[in-house]
């Protein structure tokens, strides 16, 4: 399955191998030592629940996987069995996710804290494999934690830092971790494989709050009738969010003591002296900072601002880190369609009312449905943004980008589509 | 029948497991069949809701039960159980909790739940052998949201979205899905249909079932005063009926093996159970409907003419 690599010095307490984005992430659930595995197959998910199921088969895992008949049962499955004090880990993608999509509030609204992988994957119709963030997206509003990952390393850390967040008593939400399919899924990279014992170390027993036991008996998920009832639950999740915050940094140093990898809810990449910077998050953010290198190359003082931590939104770190900067570019790598990206109004509200915000905040649609970002795209982007602040002028709508090269392609198949 | 401590209605133990005050109806045939039904159960228990009338029952911050309590989700409950069902195994076999901290899963959900929206659910569970109870609460329709038809509804019953016109004089044309059967072909260790009316009959399964591991399922025909358009103090009386006319037919699948446990003896007209309900009015006013009343019997003497005696 993957390549035992070297060990690397004692101290480090892991091990280096060579492994995808979907064998990263069952590594972190089979190092975090969940419980429960309810599974459900779904391209790009798929190899996620085949690596665990095989683990749990050969005794290599103690835990109970669990394949049941759709996403909606999987969530809900899931959802009661953290409820009843398990640590459940579960993986779907796109479709899979909006099928079982009312239980996502479910769950949040249960406070039942477990770790769904969210493989992504662009939304039907038209229906495809490849990945953007319309589905991870949809489920912004749910209650769960959002970590974005970039790299494989980042995908098997973040579902280790996302259960010690989650279980967190202060906190007490459920997490998806969000891996692009295809790009991060199936992509093989170097990775620390962390030791068991150091994982046990930063990450307690998951000891859940008023679970259902015979000595104590709960009644769980009933009707609030009151309408206050349910405002003052719905902002106690809210709160709860907000105190991911400072759980996350907390766990992020405890995680950079045991591991030597620092995660702070964003990253920054060349912003110290920048004009204009590109927002981005998960793994085609890479490309961004390669574009970024390059474009710095020809003269462009541009940097890149990676949201990691989406959910608790990071307003503070927003700010630190665009205000005073001429051009903001926020790259969406999804559509609310007939408004534009879901993310650039994030953005923008956190920074309106500092005196001084950027002169622009571009709002840019691109990579749908898998479709690459070019170095090109982002010079061009780049350069429509900085434009706009010279001339003082603001964007017409959102920045939809497509090549050339695209759209001939693009019309010789549409061609063949209409027959000839 | 093995060996059973239920004779009579007075071996029907007096403790409670659900409490009187709840928001449901006065008359409810469900809230009388859970209470019984848990009665036999004995203690516990975590029930697993779907939604539907029952999931009244329990509204912040109260709840009638002594046992816990968990609502889902309309589609799912029969997931939810698995989930705890899952966790409690597991959490014991780690020796994380004790196991004395053991329950009973039990499902309970109306007909919509079961026949329409949860049925796939349902299956799953079943098919994974989950080892649970499912209760269904049937009141032939969807009684939670103002009684509209669900795929339980018999055959020329009015419900709010099967009224009967000049157009369709039967109410609803459909027939009533047979979850029994559906249950049944799954092969799971037990299912019964049971009625209030018929408490020690409803004992002696419960009774029976606890000897089995994996799922356990119940109809129970749950008269709804609103609906049904009956007095509420006629609810048992009517689910009598139901059982006496051969409508209701008692009867339990071991493993698949069909027993009747109760056969009516000369079993009454359908005549005298459709006629006292408002939602088989119009099959007797403003004129009879002989055909109609007459094909729901023959559908009633053809089942029982199958039944072995």
């Amino acid at each position: 399955m993957s390549d035992e690599g070297d060990k690397s010095g004692e101290g480090e307490r892991m091990v280096l191998k060579m492994l995808t984005g979907s064998q990263a992430v069952a590594w972190a659930a089979r190092l975090a030592r969940v419980d429960y595995i309810p599974a459900y197959p779904i391209t790009p998910q798929t190899e996620i629940i085949e690596i665990l199921s095989e683990w749990v088969r050969k005794g290599e895992m103690d835990a109970t996987f669990m394949q049941v008949e759709s996403e909606h049962s999987l969530l809900t499955a899931a959802g009661t069995a953290a409820a009843t004090g398990a640590r459940v880990f579960t993986a779907t993608s796109s479709q899979g996710l909006l099928y079982g999509f009312e239980m996502l509030y479910s769950i949040a609204g249960w406070r039942a804290p477990l770790v769904l992988v969210n493989v992504a994957r662009a939304l039907a119709a038209p229906i495809t494999l490849e990945p953007d963030h319309n589905d991870v997206l949809a489920a912004r509003d749910s209650g769960f934690l959002h970590f974005y990952a970039e790299n494989v390393q980042e995908a098997l850390d973040l579902v280790l830092l996302a259960y010690r967040v989650a279980e967190d008593h202060r906190v007490l939400l459920p997490a998806i971790v969000n891996i692009d399919g295809f790009h991060l899924s199936f992509t093989r990279e170097r990775v620390d494989l962390p030791e068991q014992d150091a994982v046990d170390e930063f990450l307690p027993e998951y000891k859940p709050v008023n679970p259902i036991r015979a000595s104590k008996p709960v009644a769980k998920g009933i009707p609030v009738l009151i309408p206050p009832l349910y405002s003052f639950f719905k902002y106690q999740m809210h709160m709860a969010s907000r105190n991911a915050l400072s759980v996350f940094r907390e766990a992020a140093k405890e995680f950079e003591k045991t591991f030597s990898r620092d995660y702070a809810p964003v990253e920054e990449y060349m912003m110290d002296d920048a004009d204009t910077v590109v927002v981005m998050s998960n793994s085609f953010a890479s490309a961004g900072k390669y574009a970024v290198s390059v474009l710095r190359g020809e003269g462009y003082k541009v940097g890149l601002f990676k949201i990691r931590l989406f959910r608790p939104f990071p307003t503070d770190d927003v700010i630190k880190s665009l205000r005073g900067k001429r051009c903001v570019l926020v790259i969406d790598q999804n559509i609310s369609v007939g408004k534009g990206g879901i993310i650039c109004p994030e953005i923008a509200e956190a920074l309106y009312h500092l005196e001084d915000r950027p002169k622009v905040i571009l709002p840019v649609i691109v990579g749908l449905g898998g479709k690459s970002i070019s170095l090109e795209e982002f010079r061009h982007a780049v350069s429509v943004a900085e434009r706009l602040a010279s001339l003082g002028a603001r964007p017409d709508g959102p920045l939809l980008l497509f090549r050339e090269d695209e759209a001939i392609l693009v019309e010789s198949l549409l061609k063949i589509a209409s027959g000839g | 029948m093995s060996i059973t401590k239920y004779k009579t209605l007075k071996d029907v133990p007096r403790e409670e497991f659900l409490v009187s005050g709840t928001s449901l109806c006065a008359g409810c045939g469900a809230l009388l069949v859970i209470r019984l039904f848990h009665k036999a159960l004995g203690d516990n228990v975590v029930w697993v809701n779907a939604a539907g009338c029952v999931t009244l029952m329990a509204t912040f911050p109260y709840t009638p039960l002594k046992s816990s309590w968990f609502y889902t989700a309309m589609g799912s409950a029969p997931a939810g159980a698995q989930g705890i069902r899952d966790a409690l195994d597991i959490l014991i076999k780690k020796g994380k909790i004790d196991p004395t901290e053991n329950l009973k899963v039990v499902v309970v959900t109306g007909d919509g739940a079961a026949s329409d929206i949860g049925l796939q659910s349902t299956s799953g569970a079943i098919h994974r052998n989950l080892d649970f109870f499912y209760l269904c609460v049937d009141n032939e329709a969807y009684g939670n949201t103002g009684f509209q038809a669900s795929s339980s509804s018999p055959i020329g019953s009015g419900t709010t979205t099967t009224r009967p016109t000049h157009l369709y004089p039967m109410g609803n044309f459909l027939p009533k899905k047979d979850l029994f059967e559906i249950w049944r072909s799954h092969r799971p260790p037990y299912v019964a249909t049971i009625s209030p009316s018929h408490v020690v009959d409803m004992f002696r399964k419960v009774e029976k079932s606890l000897n089995f591991k994996g799922p356990k399922l119940f109809l129970a025909l749950s008269p709804c005063p609103t609906g049904w358009g009956a007095e509420v103090s006629e609810s048992v009386k009517l689910a009598r009926l139901a059982v006496e006319t051969g409508i209701w037919p008692l009867k339990e699948a071991v493993y698949g093996e069909v027993t009747h446990t109760y056969i009516p003896p000369k079993r009454r007209p359908v005549e005298d159970y459709l006629k006292v309900q408002r939602r088989f009015a119009h099959l007797f006013k403003p004129v009879k409907n002989e055909g109609a009343i007459a094909e729901i019997q023959k559908q009633v003497d053809e089942y029982w003419s199958k039944v072995v005696h």
